[in-house]
């Protein structure tokens, strides 16, 4: 990725077995009645870190962000933030500060008095409020708003006041649920930089809640993917992306290919796995652990193929041919949906490296896909 | 002209267009469009329609009786615009300037009158000039409001009035707000039972449920007979006929006025508000009083106004609950009405009446136009 990630990507505490978690999450289950929204989830967020919950909806993402916050008690399990147990500390004295999905700005008060409720609540004299309601402002580049009441904002200016609000107190722990959900693309973007800015400046940890891939990709050191209560995998955005260890999640990041086989050689060196749906026999470049006549599924992302109207040399690792059925032409790059002689659709992106009003492939061409054999995961569940 | 016509039209909908649309295809009934008024002027129509036939009407006819002198005749007041001349104009408008220009000259000595027999009414208070020849005339008494003033009674009556219905609307505020909490916050599948049970009282007369209480109320009624059978006291407590007993009333009939206003403000009120305050380091109570009730400020005004306004000119709950001293200025009115029968000072009473509710409606009204402007 092109973005310039913070500091606390580079150092990994995860990685460090003397680290101390700032946030321990403990066997966490959230029963709603019959529905248990969270199940048994254990996690540590370290210091520093900007942590995303990346699910889709109703899989107990901002279940564990509101029990984070205070909102919802655990039905069993533990939470520690900072090694203090969270069981018996109401919401209100949390070092923890919420960015609500719908911002929850109170519509009666000033931007002004919105961003600097926190902080008189805590009977801060009224000269620092002032000072400090200016500063956060500033930094949300909406200095001139202050005495403009929510409903005469724009959707970005509402969120950056939410935002502003949440960050007043300068709060150890810092929840966004969804926190760019209502803005426009350019605007996201913008927005997904000032929060690693923020962070970066102020050294909060950060959990985000999102059903976005993207926003997560971008803003996360560590994403972990939630589905139906639980956490399925945790990782940096690069790993979840290139090793996801699950359909679910191969399938959720990104798009994916995925083939259904059976393992017909091992090696330590390598594995063939035999695939009706892909017509062929699959090379992987590295050993798994598995047992032959094992079913699994290999997954491979649509940028990691290449397409072409030659036929590869002989001795390429791994071969299909197909047809083109469908092209989306989007700029940047072009997707393919190329049918295999097995019957099978994939999906394949090319970037578009040479200027030229004419696309390269055009329907119904017979064309040959190709990929490294390192570039395929295999995966078992 | 035509040009102004048609965009006009077409930002309408295409309902109660139809015969204008029709006259603008035949160029020489074109200039009768103006006659049909659109759809959209029709709607706005009725309800000063409405206005008019129930609210200005009455209040005129009211006002003209106010200034008109008590007679001994059906209807028991005397016209205040009367032609003097038979066959002159004869139309009552209470207003006094056109009929002074038609006056050709204010004599004003009450001299001897020879059409006496056909003015029966005029032979009251003070006697018009009859001697004038021919016009209108028009004869305000002011006497009646004057009097409001002169007699203590009025102003004490209207003070308590003021009184009662200021310590109703805080009660009922006091017991409304928490009961329309409690609904607003209960699961979605109870609200609909818990404001029926608060709606449900409406079903049974007014003057029912008034009486009610008095059988509860009373000296052997039924809260004295439970507290001497418990042994609590030996001697029925008197509530009957004092105004404990008028605030009772009131307090009870009024409070689902109360609720419902309040219990729709309170419901449209997005708890996460409540859940930021708190994350904020807002204790709950600090929330409620800082996020909640300026939230339900609109309800609030609105329940109170409701209580606040009828309270006043209650007149059926001090006549059954209250005591010889419970004097409300709606109980003045009605014996004024009634009992003496006299209908200009009644007309004087209720204009009074009117005035003390509108003066702080509009005051009102005032702050919260200004508050909108700053707020937009």
């Amino acid at each position: 990725m092109a973005n310039a990630k913070p500091k606390a990507e580079q150092r990994q505490p995860w990685q460090d077995p003397e680290a101390k978690p700032y946030i321990e999450i403990q066997d966490v289950t959230k029963k709603f009645g019959e529905f248990t929204a969270v199940d048994d989830v254990s996690l540590n967020v370290y210091q520093g870190e900007l942590f995303s919950l990346l699910g889709g909806s109703g899989c107990g993402k901002t279940t564990l962000l509101r029990m984070l916050a205070g909102f919802e008690t655990p039905t069993s399990g533990r939470i520690l933030i900072d090694g203090v147990d969270m069981a018996r500390i109401p919401p209100y004295l949390r070092p923890t500060n919420m960015m609500f999905q719908s911002y929850a700005l109170f519509p009666h008060m000033t931007v002004e008095q919105n961003v600097g409720f926190g902080l008189r609540q805590d009977g801060t004299p009224r000269g620092e409020i002032a000072q400090r309601v200016e500063d956060m402002l500033a930094m949300v580049q909406l200095h001139g708003y202050a005495k403009r009441k929510p409903h005469q904002l724009s959707g970005g200016q509402r969120q950056r006041v939410a935002l502003a609000r949440s960050l007043i107190k300068q709060p150890k722990l810092l929840l966004l649920d969804e926190p760019l959900g209502a803005l426009d693309k350019k605007l996201r973007e913008a927005t997904q930089f000032e929060l690693m800015n923020i962070q970066d400046k102020l050294g909060v940890t950060f959990i985000v809640v999102t059903h976005d891939q993207e926003e997560a990709m971008t803003l996360s050191t560590r994403i972990g993917v939630m589905n139906a209560g639980r956490i399925v995998q945790t990782g940096t955005p690069q790993e979840i992306y290139e090793f996801p260890n699950s359909r679910f999640v191969a399938d959720f990041i990104g798009s994916v290919n995925l083939f259904e086989g059976v393992v017909t050689e091992d090696e330590p060196e390598y594995v063939r796995i035999e695939s009706p749906a892909a017509g062929g026999t699959l090379y992987i470049g590295h050993g798994i652990s598995c047992v032959p006549g094992a079913k699994v599924a290999v997954a491979i992302r649509p940028e990691k193929m290449q397409i072409s109207r030659e036929a590869p040399t002989a001795g390429a690792d791994n071969s299909l041919s197909g047809t083109v059925r469908e092209i989306a032409y989007m700029g940047d790059l072009s997707i393919y949906l190329v049918q295999l002689d097995s019957g099978k659709t994939v999906k394949v992106t090319m970037p578009n490296l040479v200027r030229s009003a004419e696309q390269r492939l055009t329907w119904e061409d017979k064309v040959y896909l190709t990929w490294h054999d390192t570039a395929a995961v295999v995966l078992q569940s | 002209m035509r040009s102004g016509y048609i965009p006009w039209g077409e930002r309408m909908s295409d309902q109660g267009r139809f015969i204008p649309l029709l006259l603008d295809r035949i160029p020489p009934l074109r200039w009768l469009r103006r006659l049909f008024p659109s759809g959209q002027s029709l709607v706005i129509l009725v309800p000063y329609l409405w206005l008019l036939a129930f609210f200005v009407v009455p209040f005129v006819i009211v006002a003209k009786i106010s200034v008109s002198d008590q007679a001994t005749a059906m209807p028991p007041y005397t016209e205040i615009v009367r032609s003097v001349a038979s066959g002159q104009l004869s139309f009552a408008t209470g207003r006094p300037a056109p009929a002074a220009a038609a006056q050709p000259a204010p004599a004003q000595p009450a001299a001897s009158s020879d059409d006496a027999g056909d003015e029966e009414q005029a032979t009251v208070a003070g006697g018009p000039p009859e001697d004038v020849e021919g016009g209108l005339y028009v004869k305000l008494n002011w006497d009646n409001y004057g009097y409001l003033f002169s007699d203590n009674l009025y102003y004490k009556a209207g003070k308590n009035a003021v009184f009662t219905a200021f310590i109703s609307t805080v009660l009922c505020l006091l017991i409304g707000f928490p009961m329309a909490y409690g609904i607003a916050r209960s699961p979605t599948t109870w609200r609909s039972t818990l404001l029926m049970l608060i709606i449900l009282p409406f079903w049974t007369s007014f003057l029912i449920r008034v009486y009610a209480w008095m059988g509860i109320l009373k000296n052997n009624g039924l809260i004295n007979n439970f507290l001497i059978w418990l042994g609590v006291i030996n001697d029925p407590i008197p509530m009957m006929n004092t105004n404990f007993a008028v605030f009772i009333g009131i307090v009870y009939s009024y409070l689902p006025f109360m609720i419902l206003p309040l219990y729709s403000t309170l419901e449209k009120m997005d708890l996460s508000l409540l859940e930021a305050a708190e994350d904020l380091g807002c204790r709950p109570w600090k929330a409620f009083l800082q996020i909640t009730v300026p939230l339900a400020m609109p309800g609030i005004i609105a329940g109170s106004m409701l209580v606040f306004i009828p309270a006043v000119g209650e007149y059926v709950i001090p006549e059954l609950l209250g005591g010889p001293d419970s004097l409300m200025i709606g109980r003045i009115l009605s014996n004024e009405f009634f009992s003496n029968r006299d209908w200009p000072v009644a007309s004087a009473v209720a204009m009074a009446i009117l005035i003390i509710l509108v003066i702080p409606i509009v005051i009102f009204q005032h702050y919260q136009n200004k508050q909108a402007e700053a707020g937009a």
